[in-house]
């Protein structure tokens, strides 16, 4: 494959209808053949294929995963308003879940006593237009600080709400021990019952909220949020109202993340401190990242793919598919030419054989802990990777390792990186098996920070992100 | 009064570690405009540096050295590691997105900040670890101030930090690597066409950053005992909003902003409630940032077309 020209260049300029037209190939046929189907076509595929997932499965839990992807599909197209769209680094984006969500289980549980007591059908517009409210007081402070500095003062405002959430506010948040006792979402008399019917609530809000961005993306507002994201001062020599413009963009946001939080709360019947922490904040922002900040369908598929991976990370055998399959991917898709791929495969393989008969000949104690890789991962591992007995130890040394070992990795020449390479996977396999299969959940935030960092150094602008052309100043 | 001499005295020492943060993320913001999440862990791992140099010198009850060497020891080797854990960083992480937009460097150092925060509970569990310095600095040791006792290690803190502080501020004004330092902060372009190696200033000033990092984990474990692998979160925050305060990017400004923020949660703690401590600080510094947008001493910088 040739190198594509210099974004900017005459030659780049030239060829713009290949890219328009999605190049040649059968990937170019796909993606026309993609194009000529409508943005709301293809919305409606999307739909008849999720409402049809609780019939598939007869498991209440993928469809309680189907809830909570949906739940983060909404805070990612919320949180694009702001930050894809608007440009506004949110970082107490998920305070205004929080909000909707504590605002929720209040009025609409005994909590606050006194006979506050409301139904759904107004408690949800009210959690929303209170939610509008905070949004253009949080948004307001956009007026006099931008960028990094909007950034802290977001962040700042986040931790205020969770500090406040966490301690207890004597008869109100509850502290620690949250608000419980939540109604279900009931409104005109009826309710909310099934987990079905909270999936399919969710589904129906977040295809309206889908379809309202999508509209607000192509009108007026929408063209002018993206002049105030790329040119603050140039769209406001066009007679833009660059701080009306941002205020909205806070609202907006704002009023999506409290309308997941009052689904949240009335599914979970009742809302704790730690589900709004900053861990669950990157959770949202590594949705929007990995999706490609901008783009609806992008942030919806972002949030799809982190969700049901953090959920499959849950259960050790199937975290092992991700954790192997990914590194496959990475060599197959790194590795060139494929004489290269097939002989670190093969050396690999060659490697892990000889490790292991050399440990087994040495002591036979070195081999039996066998890996903690269930199914046929499991069974091909056997004979490929040492796990001593208690390796537990030994494990946490090759953590540590392993770290080095890669920053050490991205540091040296190409022949000696395809060398180490080899040895590198091996320990990483080994780390997997001994100490990271059992602990689950921390390896579950280990991934998402490695993504994370990996993702923004191969693709600064997301997973599925368009490079922006950058105009040189 | 007692209280208040009490108060004060836990507000500098709790300032000074805070001082000890700010300068690095002043520091780093200087040259590369990045707010760098992963400071506040890098503080943590220095912390988590000195506990294990203490362990190795025989744990806090039977000392092997005499106490002023392990303190040095659990100092420099807390120091240097964290200094060398912001270089690779810096290497490996932020170099290769000199040239990317703003927010990915950000989203990358909220990675970095998971990966250094969950790799430790990994390794080293959730439990507490403590220092104890008790164990070998008793509290007797100590001075007396109009009927306060002053305990030493908190002295020792103090000072360090203000030797460690002025060091690094002479190495800003009187030597050339600090020239460079303040001309890459200025304008990394032109730095350059003058012959500055760039990415050699942002490595060094990521060092020195990092350094400082450890020392200031090391001395707050010190003083208050105890070490968690999630200590580093909020501990960042509140230096960088120290920063913030003082004006970014200026160390007189950082060291400043750390002490205002230190006194400003002793006296919280002291005087209105512990409970609300934080809520109270980060009150004042949103405060700051929107009355003072450049912070206390910095100048809001004319955008310019």
């Amino acid at each position: 494959m040739s190198e594509p020209p210099k974004i900017g260049s005459d030659e780049w300029v030239a060829r713009s209808h290949e890219r328009v037209e999605g190049g040649a190939g059968a990937r170019g046929a796909l993606i026309r053949i993609g194009a000529r189907v409508g943005w709301w076509w293809r919305l409606a595929g999307c739909v008849v294929v999720a409402a049809l997932i609780p019939h598939v499965t007869s498991s209440g839990y993928v469809v309680t995963v189907g809830i909570n992807t949906l739940l983060l599909a909404l805070l990612a197209l919320g949180l694009n308003v702001v930050v894809g769209w608007a440009g506004l680094l949110d970082l107490g984006y998920v305070a205004f879940y929080g909000f909707g969500a504590y605002l929720y289980a209040l009025i609409c549980s005994d909590q606050l006593g006194g006979g506050v007591h409301v139904a759904s059908e107004f408690a949800i517009p009210l959690v929303m237009i209170a939610a509008g409210i905070l949004g253009f007081v949080i948004g307001s402070t956009s007026r006099r600080v931008s960028g990094d500095y909007l950034a802290i003062v977001t962040l700042f405002f986040g931790e205020i709400f969770t500090e406040v959430v966490g301690v207890d506010v004597p008869g109100v948040t509850g502290g620690p021990n949250g608000v419980t006792g939540v109604d279900p979402i009931h409104a005109f008399g009826a309710q909310i019952t099934s987990i079905n019917g909270y999936y399919y609530f969710a589904l129906v809000v977040t295809v309206i909220v889908m379809a309202a961005l999508h509209l607000l993306d192509s009108s007026r507002t929408g063209r002018a949020w993206r002049a105030v994201r790329e040119e603050p001062l140039a769209a406001e020599l066009m007679s833009i109202s660059v701080n009306r413009l941002k205020i909205l963009a806070f609202v907006v946001g704002a009023v999506i993340a409290a309308l997941a939080g009052t689904i949240f709360a009335a599914f979970e019947t009742g809302t704790y401190p730690t589900d709004f922490d900053t861990s669950f904040l990157v959770l949202v922002y590594a949705a929007v990242i990995l999706g490609g900040a901008g783009s609806i369908a992008g942030v919806v598929v972002g949030a799809v793919v982190v969700s049901v991976m953090l959920e499959i990370l849950r259960n050790p055998t199937e975290a092992g598919y991700i954790f192997y399959g990914l590194i496959l991917v990475t060599l197959v898709g790194r590795l060139r030419p494929w004489r290269t791929l097939a002989a670190v495969l093969a050396a690999l393989v060659v490697f892990g054989v000889a490790v292991h008969a050399i440990a087994a000949a040495i002591s036979s104690a070195a081999v039996a802990g066998g890996p903690q890789s269930q199914g046929w991962i499991g069974v091909a591992l056997r004979y490929w990777v040492v796990v001593p007995v208690n390796a537990t130890n030994l494990g946490n040394w090759g953590y540590g390792l392993l770290l080095l070992a890669v920053v050490g990795l991205t540091r040296v020449g190409r022949t000696v990186r395809l060398v180490l390479l080899v040895p590198t996977i091996y320990l990483a396999s080994f780390v997997w098996e001994t100490v990271l299969v059992t602990n689950p959940t921390t390896t579950r935030e280990i991934l998402v920070g490695v993504i994370l960092i990996v993702l923004m150094i191969a693709r600064p602008n997301g997973a599925l992100g368009v490079r922006r052309v950058e105009v040189a100043t | 009064m007692r209280f208040l001499i009490e108060q004060i005295v836990s507000g500098l020492t709790l300032g000074g570690v805070y001082a000890l943060i700010a300068i690095g993320y002043s520091l780093m913001f200087g040259v590369l405009k990045l707010l760098n999440f992963a400071h506040g862990d890098v503080y943590m791992v220095g912390a988590f540096i000195g506990y294990f140099v203490l362990t190795g010198l025989g744990g806090p009850s039977h000392l092997t050295v005499p106490v002023a060497v392990a303190i040095l020891l659990m100092l420099a080797a807390g120091g240097l590691g964290s200094g060398l854990l912001g270089l690779c960083i810096e290497r490996v992480a932020f170099r290769p997105l000199r040239d990317a937009p703003r927010t990915s460097p950000l989203i990358a150092s909220l990675g970095i900040s998971f990966l250094l925060e969950y790799s430790v509970l990994l390794v080293f569990s959730a439990n507490a670890r403590s220092y104890n310095t008790s164990a070998f600095i008793p509290f007797s040791t100590s001075i007396t101030i109009d009927g306060v006792r002053i305990w030493a290690v908190r002295i020792v803190v103090v000072i360090f930090a203000a030797f460690v502080m002025y060091t690094v501020r002479t190495l800003l004004v009187r030597t050339r690597l600090g020239k460079q330092m303040r001309a890459v902060a200025y304008d990394r372009e032109a730095a350059a066409m003058m012959g500055i190696n760039v990415d050699r200033t942002i490595s060094t000033a990521f060092f020195v950053g990092s350094v400082l990092a450890g020392i200031a984990g090391v001395s707050f474990a010190l003083v208050f005992s105890e070490i968690t692998f999630n200590m580093g979160f909020l501990a960042g925050l509140k230096g960088f909003s120290a920063a913030v305060v003082g004006g970014i990017g200026n160390v007189p400004g950082a060291m400043f902003g750390g002490f205002a923020i230190g006194l400003a949660e002793a006296f919280s703690t002291g005087y209105i409630s512990s409970t609300y401590q934080n809520v109270i600080t980060f009150g004042i510094l949103v405060a700051v940032v929107l009355l003072r947008p450049g912070g206390l001493f910095g100048r809001v910088k004319l955008q310019k077309v």
